[in-house]
């Protein structure tokens, strides 16, 4: 289909946009204020519920603990929330169609452990699985690398082959390496789970209730009751949540961070002034990109002076390893959904699925990829944690991972129903999540404590989501 | 009468147990309007949506210029140039009206998507359907009043270059303007050279309009007349009746859905 527009397009009398009604490209500043506090009203609050009671839970921790508002302590609860951060990232893709992974937490487990274990075992995945489990992996991965050509999503199957190869040449131990592995075996696994739900039509949450289960089973198998990896003695899986960037690469990543974004946006926004469309207040997004730019050189300054506790014995400085890591999942994230046509395609989807369709939209690839991006990245989680830990045992990925990333998506604005979110949500939700761990935990609140209150944050946070949604019903009609 | 465009021989469609179309006979010529009537359940949008690609048909053939064709995805009817407004709309209430407007068809590469020309495409055709109250052309959809969205529905279908436009009932939840717009938009289509099939259920509209009228009485095609020869009170008796004087079926009484 041509692109051309129809001939009918010719207006009556050459007043063709000036007199588009009320359509307006720009606002005043004021006027661009007023629109967002009758959104807020209108139900539209996005992550503002998030940001607000991440404020306050700063608040209240700094009054109640000396400890808590310290630069080690904020480095640590980072670096503490990064994996369950990473893992809500994928899941808003889930969420945007109004499915759910529900096995995204033991998955990243299966990818923990299958990289510990071929660090532990020196790359030599057979010895340690058996030769029966051993084989049953590589026909998984052989099974999902079929699945994901049936459905044509070529780069899952490309990540399950590489994963099936890795094994059988037993290629030799390598950070890098492993972490590839990991990444890899999580994305198979996703293949597996879009395949049920988007081709045989299962609900998602039946799906992954049960591969939940199974792959809970899966680590025990791999890791032995009671058995532990320990990865601590690799430099590099310990660095990636507990080393930092030297002082010079803080400062550039400040520059590259806070520099790239004012270019991109500043760029966009006069680009479009220019053109004619429709745009924010010059004010508006200048100050935005003033205070973004801020808060990453004055972050970049007391993340680079010496936070350790002891500074006359040894030095902690720089900028966490997993703020980068974190940063760049979520440009890729945030870019994929706004920028290109399968970002567009999943909040389609999400809306509605029939008007998808009747686009010519293949819904069903669409619904069985994001389980692969939600695996793949609960992967990228999986390795953080486990760094962050030192060792993967067989609880990895299990009790509340997948409870808490689900949370901190739904708690940074996404919603359960589809439709609506962004990966950002993930960061802000996730923060809210680990402050309230760690701020609990430095009160030496026991876990009953700590769960109970984490489940109310949960609670309301989904409560905002049902009742913002319900006004957001009403504003429309 | 110029060449068919669109010819649907002997379409058949059941959903179930429910036989909805009986060898429906429905031919889109270029260059005119159709008007596809009947009662409410006769199976109009049943037979615009085995059109679109939407519903498989049970049996039948689709010719498009002469040529036998299948359309087996929404996606096939748009590549031969065919474009649907749906009664129920099918808009993403999340995404914009620029969004939806393109939906599927997106500017630009895969990879990185060309706003700024999506933007004023979709501009420009608003403005020439006279659509005066969307705020703006990014707001979303679900912000949008029922006769907004009838609006961005029928834009989205005459944005591309096509051959046929079909038309659900696009002027049921439209104000007096808005009608006079769409009506005069579907004589211009009409004019230069589409195939353009109106479902509607206003008389006047359609006296107005239409070079033929085809009446669908339950499930089947029971008349395809050209307007000139036709009377109001006519069609109204094939829609409720199924017969009218020596046109119509023989025997509409035995006919069962
Ligand atoms: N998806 C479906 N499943 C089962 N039956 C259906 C389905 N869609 C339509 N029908 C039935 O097919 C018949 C024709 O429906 P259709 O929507 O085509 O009518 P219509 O002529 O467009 O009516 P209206 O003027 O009310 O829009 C009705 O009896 C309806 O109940
Ligand atoms: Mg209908």
């Amino acid at each position: 289909m041509t692109e051309t527009p129809a001939r009918a397009e010719t207006p009556p009398s050459g007043n063709a946009i000036s007199d588009f009604g009320i359509d307006t490209t720009s606002q005043s500043t004021g006027e661009a204020i007023r629109d967002y506090f009758a959104r807020l009203r209108g139900g539209e609050l996005g992550s503002l519920p998030a940001l607000l009671g991440l404020a306050v839970l700063v608040m209240i921790f700094w009054a109640l603990s000396d400890n808590f508002l310290t630069l080690n302590n904020t480095a640590n609860l980072i670096a503490q929330g990064a994996g369950q951060i990473i893992i809500a990232m994928g899941l808003v893709f889930v969420l945007l169609l109004g499915e759910i992974d529900l096995s995204a937490g033991t998955a990243s487990g299966v990818c923990a452990s299958v990289m510990a274990m071929h660090y532990v075992e020196a790359g030599n995945l057979l010895g340690g699985m058996g030769t029966t489990v051993f084989w049953v992996f590589e026909l998984g991965m052989l099974l999902a690398a079929f699945l994901a050509l049936v459905m044509r999503i070529w780069a899952g199957a490309v990540f399950a082959l590489v994963a099936f190869t890795m094994a059988l040449l037993g290629v030799p131990p390598n950070a890098w390496l492993e972490m590839l592995l990991a990444v890899c075996v999580g994305a198979a696994i996703g293949c597996i789970t879009g395949f049920m739900v988007s081709k045989i039509g299962m609900p998602s949450f039946v799906v992954t209730l049960a591969l939940f289960i199974t792959w809970q089973g899966v680590i025990l198998q791999f890791i032995g009751q009671g058995g532990v990896f320990g990865i601590r003695t690799s430099q590099v899986l310990f660095n990636v949540a507990n080393g930092n960037l030297s002082v010079l690469g803080s400062w550039l990543l400040c520059l590259i961070a806070g520099g790239g974004y004012a270019v991109v946006v500043l760029g966009e926004h006069f680009s479009r002034l220019r053109k004619g469309l429709v745009t924010k207040p010059t004010p508006i997004v200048v100050g935005r990109v003033a205070v973004v730019g801020a808060i990453a050189v004055i972050a970049t300054i007391l993340f680079t002076v010496n936070r350790s506790p002891n500074p006359d014995l040894v030095t902690i400085q720089g900028v966490p390893y997993v703020v980068p890591i974190i940063l760049a999942l979520l440009v890729i994230g945030t870019f994929t959904l706004n920028r290109t046509r399968y970002g567009r395609h999943i909040y389609a989807v999400g809306g509605n699925s029939e008007a998808a369709r009747r686009a010519g939209i293949n819904v069903s690839k669409i619904r069985a990829s994001v389980f692969v991006v939600s695996s793949a990245a609960a992967a990228i989680g999986a390795i953080v944690y486990s760094s962050k830990a030192g060792s993967v045992d067989p609880q990895a990925g299990g009790l509340n991972t997948l409870l808490f990333a689900v949370g901190a998506a739904v708690i940074g604005g996404t919603s359960l129903f589809g439709g609506r979110g962004k990966v950002a949500h993930a960061v802000i939700g996730g923060l809210v999540l680990a402050t309230v761990n760690n701020g609990l935990g430095l009160l030496n609140q026991p876990a009953a404590v700590v769960n109970i209150i984490t489940g109310l944050v949960l609670l309301l946070a989904a409560t905002v989501d049902a009742l913002s949604r319900r006004r957001a019903a009403v504003a429309s009609r | 009468m110029s060449e068919p465009l669109l010819e649907l021989i002997g379409i058949n469609k059941s959903f179930g147990p429910v036989h909805v179309l009986h060898d429906v006979d429905f031919t889109v010529r270029a260059g005119e309007v159709t008007a596809l009537v009947g009662d409410n359940g006769a199976g109009k949008s049943t037979l615009v949506k085995c059109v679109a690609g939407i519903y498989p048909m049970d049996s039948g053939e689709v010719r498009f210029r002469g040529q036998p064709v299948t359309i087996h995805s929404p996606k096939e009817a748009a590549n031969l140039g065919i474009e649907v407004v749906y009664q129920d709309l099918a808009l993403a209430d999340n995404l914009d009206v620029v969004q939806n407007m393109f939906l599927g068809r997106e500017r630009g590469s895969r990879w990185l998507m060309d706003e700024s020309s999506m933007e004023k495409a979709a501009r420009e055709t608003l403005a020439s359907l006279s659509v005066r109250t969307v705020k703006s052309v990014r707001t979303p959809v679900a912000a949008l009043s029922g006769g907004q969205r009838q609006t961005v529905a029928i834009a989205k279908a005459v944005l591309w270059d096509s051959k046929v436009v079909l038309l659900d009932e696009p002027t049921a939840a439209l104000g007096v303007a808005q009608t006079r717009q769409v009506l005069d938009l579907v004589r211009r289509l009409a004019e230069q050279g589409l195939g353009v099939v109106l479902i509607s259920h206003n008389m006047a509209d359609v006296f107005e309009v239409a070079d033929r009228i085809s009446t669908l009485y339950l499930g089947r095609l029971v008349a395809d007349l050209p307007v000139k020869e036709t009377t109001h009170s006519q069609v109204v008796e094939l829609i409720t009746a199924g017969r009218s004087g020596d046109l119509g079926l023989a025997r509409p009484e035995q006919v069962t859905l």
